[in-house]
């Protein structure tokens, strides 16, 4: 074995590296949130809000981005938020233990991490190709589908801390099962559920690639969902990649709007969690 | 008649007693939680038949061949999936490599060398990288990491490198700052909050008592760390690697932006390349319903979806096993 002060060296030198690395991770976070500031702040103009997107030059705004994605995120949830809390609830209470849930539980998890291309994929093979148009209403059901496993797997692990003998003390009151769901499990793990919801939220906000078959992206203003529709991250992926400065100035505009928006929804949600814990 | 009810008589006046209110409301809501337990699975077997179907015409044209076809020409319709499959592997595998020892690194530091009230807002600072959405990291990639990899790091490295005989193959070609290690950089950035949550998880699962016994035979916090807490969550940390492998694979936005979208095949490291998701990202725009491409595009799909899967899987159970025990 190596000599004491060999080893107590290594042990200072792996040490200082390990803090390095962490201090490396957080100066990472703030390059790239320091990036958003310095180039989406000055381009982050009323015209943002207020004027949709229109052709270079014209200084135009992301308004028809924003009101898509909300419409589109909100629909989503619509849809999402209820399959998820119902399977997290099967997971947790009537799949408890049971080879069934153990099978839907793997595959929440797989989906979890799918690629998100593919739930566009999908979804346009679903929805887009049979109806022979892209729409509002295949971009919110993309989004869905990225939705209802981050539910599920929230609703499950919240509704897990709940006490047994909660439960029990309704089921022992005569309570059907649908009242103790609803009226003692959910409320209890009420918070925590939300928390979920909000990180389903956060996560949809800022998908792309599942939208890219499915709402396509459109131009002018337009709140039909069955057409093709505008969203944030599309408009913020057409305009990177152009060489127009305004346009570039403006997907940095959004860009800095998404990302504060979704880290705002990530911290409020860790709040509720630590305080939960 | 008997004065006493027999069991099961018991048992249903028991059972009716016991839920007045639930006779036709509560099958109606068990039934929708099993559902939607059962939807699940249906969702998981529609995306893999619709993406199987999709491209099933691609493979009957070209056969099996697909998977390591080189070739992908919209002009003359020959399409193979062999250059994005690889692309796929070389730039999450580079994903991996960069991210595991900072991922190692930052464990260590959260787990035994953070001062207790700075290990929460660190961590969660860490893990605010992963929700970062991945259309951002694409933006940064190409507007900031690009131009410093086409300035500072690759001329270098292409001097000093390229030269030496087999190493020098990762090493060669011009400084475009777009490429396989642009891409796998930032992927590495993407994941390592996934591969580092988890480590912590897994370190802190550790039994005090193993540590305790190390540190009592004089071991120092490294080699308590090398020698009982990694080994034994060796299986999990494992798991957690795959899981970020699992993601890299799959990653759309950011790789769209910084790998240069070549269809063409290179060992080297700075040279542009493609990946499935970025292949199906950019071409499908150009790509007419009811093509030859399209169906190639699905088809290529539908191979992410089972070289993800495959990994993912192995991820959770290897994750699960440890952790239950």
């Amino acid at each position: 074995m190596a000599s004491l002060a060999r080893r107590r060296a290594t042990d200072h030198i792996v040490k200082a590296i390990s803090t390095a690395f962490a201090a490396l991770s957080l100066i990472l976070l703030a390059w790239i949130l320091w990036t958003l500031i310095a180039r989406g702040l000055p381009a982050l103009g009323p015209n943002v809000f207020t004027r949709i997107t229109l052709p270079p030059g014209h200084e135009g705004g992301l308004l028809n981005a924003i009101v898509g994605s909300l419409i589109q995120i909100v629909v989503a949830l619509v849809i999402g938020t209820p399959i998820g809390l119902f399977c997290g609830t099967f997971l947790a209470e009537n799949g408890r233990g049971t080879q069934i849930a153990n099978v839907v539980r793997f595959i929440n998890d797989v989906l979890l991490s799918a690629p998100s291309i593919l739930i566009g994929l999908f979804v346009y093979q679903l929805l887009v190709v049979p109806v022979g148009g892209f729409s509002g209403w295949a971009g919110a059901a993309a989004l869905a589908v990225i939705i209802i496993p981050v539910v599920v797997r929230t609703t499950e692990d919240m509704l897990n801390l709940v006490p047994i003998g909660l439960r029990e003390a309704a089921f022992a009151l005569g309570a059907p099962q649908w009242k103790v769901v609803t009226m003692v499990t959910w409320r209890a793990a009420r918070a925590g559920i939300m928390t979920g919801i909000l990180l389903a939220l956060a996560r949809a906000a800022g998908e792309t690639a599942p939208l890219l078959f499915t709402s396509l992206g459109n131009n002018g203003w337009s709140l039909d969902m069955s057409g093709p529709m505008a969203s944030l991250p599309i408009a913020i992926y057409q305009y990177a990649a152009s060489p127009f400065d305004d346009w570039v100035a403006l997907a940095w505009a959004g860009a800095l709007i998404i990302t504060v928006g979704v880290l705002t929804l990530n911290i409020l949600s860790r709040l509720v969690l630590a305080k939960m814990k | 008649m008997d004065a006493t009810l027999s069991g099961t008589q018991a048992d249903q006046a028991l059972a009716s007693a016991h839920k007045p209110t639930g006779k036709v409301s509560d099958p109606i809501f068990v039934g929708l939680l099993w559902a939607s337990g059962i939807f699940v699975l249906v969702l998981l077997g529609l995306i893999i038949a619709m993406l199987f179907e999709g491209g099933l015409p691609a493979l009957q044209e070209f056969g099996i061949s697909f998977l390591w076809s080189t070739t992908w020409n919209p002009v003359t319709e020959k399409f193979g999936a062999g250059v994005m499959i690889f692309g796929t592997l070389f730039s999450a595998i580079i994903a991996v490599i960069i991210a595991l020892p900072l991922s190692f690194g930052i464990a260590f530091f959260l787990t035994e060398i953070a001062p207790g009230p700075l290990r929460r807002p660190i961590g969660v600072a860490i893990q605010l990288l992963a929700a970062i959405p991945s259309i951002i990291y694409g933006m940064w990639g190409f507007f900031v990491i690009v131009p410093l990899m086409a300035a500072y790091v690759q001329p270098p490295l292409i001097e000093w490198l390229g030269p030496i005989p087999l190493i020098g193959a990762l090493f060669q070609g011009p400084p475009l700052g777009a490429g396989m290690l642009t891409a796998g950089l930032i992927m590495a950035i993407m994941i390592l909050p996934f591969i580092t949550a988890m480590f912590v998880e897994v370190l802190e699962s550790v039994p005090p008592m193993l540590k305790e016994s190390a540190y009592g035979v004089g071991a120092t916090t490294f080699e308590v760390y090398r020698n009982v807490s990694v080994p034994y969550g060796r299986t999990a940390m494992v798991g957690a690697v795959m899981l970020g492998l699992g993601r890299a694979l799959g990653e759309t936005m950011a790789v769209t932006f910084v790998i240069g979208n070549a269809t063409r095949m290179s060992a080297s490291l700075f040279a542009p390349g493609s990946t499935i998701a970025s292949t199906i990202a950019n071409e499908f725009p150009e790509a007419a319903p009811g093509s030859l491409k399209l169906q190639s595009l699905l088809e290529l799909g539908f191979i992410l979806f089972v070289i993800s899967f495959i990994v993912l899987a192995l991820s959770r159970m290897l994750v699960r096993t440890k952790l239950k025990g």
